[in-house]
């Protein structure tokens, strides 16, 4: 019989599935154009699950649950936290966005929202290949929902089918590479796999063959090069509002299934996965900042900016386990998460505040459309400016702090070439961070466009000031989040 | 000759190349590719199932049997997008999706 214990293990995706279930009933009932309902329970729903999360996460528990398949450990529960809390900003930031663009006929938007954060629940407590699809299934149907939303709006329609495709063969790449690890390991399980590895009986060809299919597709998820190719297209064509639920919450479930699948099942494998992640990761910096320079759309902009912070993320994963030393892996894969949460954190703002200038029939996705806003609204140039600063690791802003961390990393495994690694992430910040600096200058140095309203609700002003706050903070301060996060991923480590 | 578990492996991976190739160069139909990522699926399952037996394990094909499910619901997705699609533009040609470049 199922135990006791396996219930404890699941607790938010129950919450959570269950409110699924309220809010679709409640909207049933609920004829008025605003669906406040819905929103309310959403934000409430998701309010309560982050306290949950994070409380459990603080109190360190690891419970293994249905049969060894789910995992929830503390790196489960504050990666849970932060993506909750991350879903909780996208629907407040997106609530005038979504009434005024017809994308709310039914309430699906709130419902497909918490959908894919229960595809995001299940993949990052999953420690069974099993668990692994399904939640990264639930996710991908429920984005694709979300991207064809807006079923009159072409462009949408057309990133919807891209990210469709690309999620097809995202999850048909990792699940080939899964099914001959399955056959080599003899189980589904994570743990039981990296026993069987460390045992050493396993066929090495057939090891490698399938580490590259499931290495290509955590790169296809991950949006690294050269699997990159949908994410400009989808962030420019889907509506803004979904384009931020796809850049905050999955990303970091698809963190915690990258370090899942490679730090805790093949670490036996990491001499030949570190290398892969570390071509993956040059390119990935590469293109993604060299490209950027040209593009002239924000939103396209921001795909490449998370092109090439997926590569810094890789780049903390790579010199993990360099020097046989739990803390100096603890202290590299710590780093990945804190570049990863310092990305979510940015690009929540960035977004945010397209979300906060575009009106009915008026998209702001051009870089032209935030000229002069320093003297229209100067706390949103300002949160604005703040934001492109963390992406552009400019100090004392959080993304500076997350990649020195990750420098520090790559500097202290020893090897050669990871110090040319360092030397060449950090200089291609700096031809990358042109993109950052020109949204700056436009916001503060050009003329007002025409002056169509803002939203300047005072809610959204609270919750934006919030955002840049945070970002200002952690990055002179840095020490609790990323205390939370080495501490994680150490129990993880030591499971 | 016998049917062993490497001929079984060497189908599935024809039949992905075949679903590879199939998603990556087809410029003309829709309907082509989602039943390109539908072969996908599917090889992968003669993989997991092949193991299954090969291992004297269940896991496998129960693993197999929920990727047909899963494959139901992504199928009805794709549909629902194409159907969608074929409103606006009246036609399924892949290549007029190219649009967005850069």
């Amino acid at each position: 019989m199922i135990d006791f214990f396996s219930w404890i293990s699941v607790y938010p995706e129950i919450v959570l599935l269950a409110m699924i279930c309220v809010v679709v009933l409640v909207d049933l009932l609920d004829h008025s154009a605003e669906r406040w309902p819905a929103y309310v329970i959403s934000l409430l729903t998701l309010f309560v699950l982050s306290v949950l999360t994070g409380a459990y996460a603080l109190s360190g528990e690891v419970v293994h649950g249905f049969f060894n398949s789910v995992l929830s450990d503390p790196l489960a529960n504050w990666l849970k936290c932060f993506s909750a809390l991350a879903m909780l900003v996208t629907l407040a930031y997106a609530r005038p966005y979504v009434a005024g663009r017809g994308m709310l006929r039914g309430g699906e938007w709130y419902v497909l929202g918490l959908l894919a954060l229960l595809g995001c629940f299940v993949l990052i407590s999953a420690d069974n290949f099993l668990l692994i699809y399904l939640g990264l299934e639930c996710l991908a149907l429920a984005s694709c929902a979300l991207v064809a939303l807006r079923r009159d709006h072409a462009p949408a329609l057309e990133a919807a089918m891209k990210y469709f495709v690309l999620g097809a063969m995202a999850s048909g790449f990792l699940l080939y590479g899964l099914s001959m690890l399955y056959g080599v390991a003899g189980t589904l399980g994570i743990n039981e796999v990296l026993s069987v590895l460390a045992s050493g009986h396993a066929h090495p060809k057939v090891l490698i063959f399938a580490l590259v299919f499931i290495v290509a597709g955590l790169a296809l998820k991950l949006g690294a090069v050269p699997f990159h190719m949908w994410m400009p297209d989808v962030y420019q064509g889907a509506p803004t509002a979904t384009a931020l639920l796809l850049a905050s919450a999955p990303k970091l479930a698809a963190f915690a299934m990258a370090v899942r699948l490679l730090v805790q099942g093949l670490l036996p494998l990491a001499q030949e996965w570190q290398p892969m992640l570390a071509l993956l990761a040059a390119a990935s910096l590469l293109l993604g900042n060299l490209v950027a320079i040209k593009q002239t759309n924000l939103k396209r902009m921001l795909a490449y900016a998370t092109v090439s912070h997926m590569g810094f993320v890789l780049l903390g994963l790579v010199p993990g386990v360099a020097g046989a030393d739990v803390q100096a892996a603890a202290n590299a894969y710590s780093a990945a998460m804190f570049c990863m949460v310092t990305y979510v954190m940015a690009m929540l703002a960035a977004f945010g505040l397209m979300l906060a200038l575009a009106r009915k029939g008026f998209e702001s996705d051009e870089i032209s459309d935030f000229a002069g806003l320093h003297q229209r609204q100067p706390l949103y140039a300002a949160v604005m400016a703040l934001a492109m600063l963390s992406l552009a690791g400019v100090p004392p802003l959080a993304g500076f702090q997350a990649r020195l961390l990750v420098v520090q990393a790559l500097l202290a495994a020893g090897h050669p070439i990871y110090f040319w690694l360092a030397v060449f992430a950090v200089l291609i910040s700096v031809v990358g961070a042109f993109q950052y600096l020109r949204v700056i200058k436009v916001m503060y140095f050009d003329a007002a466009a025409e002056g169509t309203p803002l939203d300047t609700a005072p809610e959204k002003r609270a919750l934006l000031a919030l955002n840049g706050a945070l970002l200002l903070f952690y990055g002179i301060l840095p020490g609790g989040l990323l205390a939370l996060c080495g501490d994680a991923i150490l129990r993880m480590l030591q499971n | 000759m016998s049917i062993t578990l490497t001929h079984y492996l060497v189908l599935a991976a024809l039949l992905f190349s075949i679903a590879l190739v199939g998603i990556v160069t087809n410029r003309k139909n829709i309907i082509v590719l989602l039943m390109a990522i539908e072969l996908m699926l599917l090889s992968v399952n003669i993989n997991f199932v092949a193991f299954s037996h090969y291992l004297g394990n269940l896991h496998g094909q129960v693993f197999a049997l929920f990727i047909m499910v899963v494959a139901a619901a992504k199928l009805a997705i794709g549909l629902t997008i194409l159907v969608l699609l074929f409103r606006r533009k009246r036609g399924i040609n892949v290549g007029e999706f190219m649009e967005q470049k850069g």
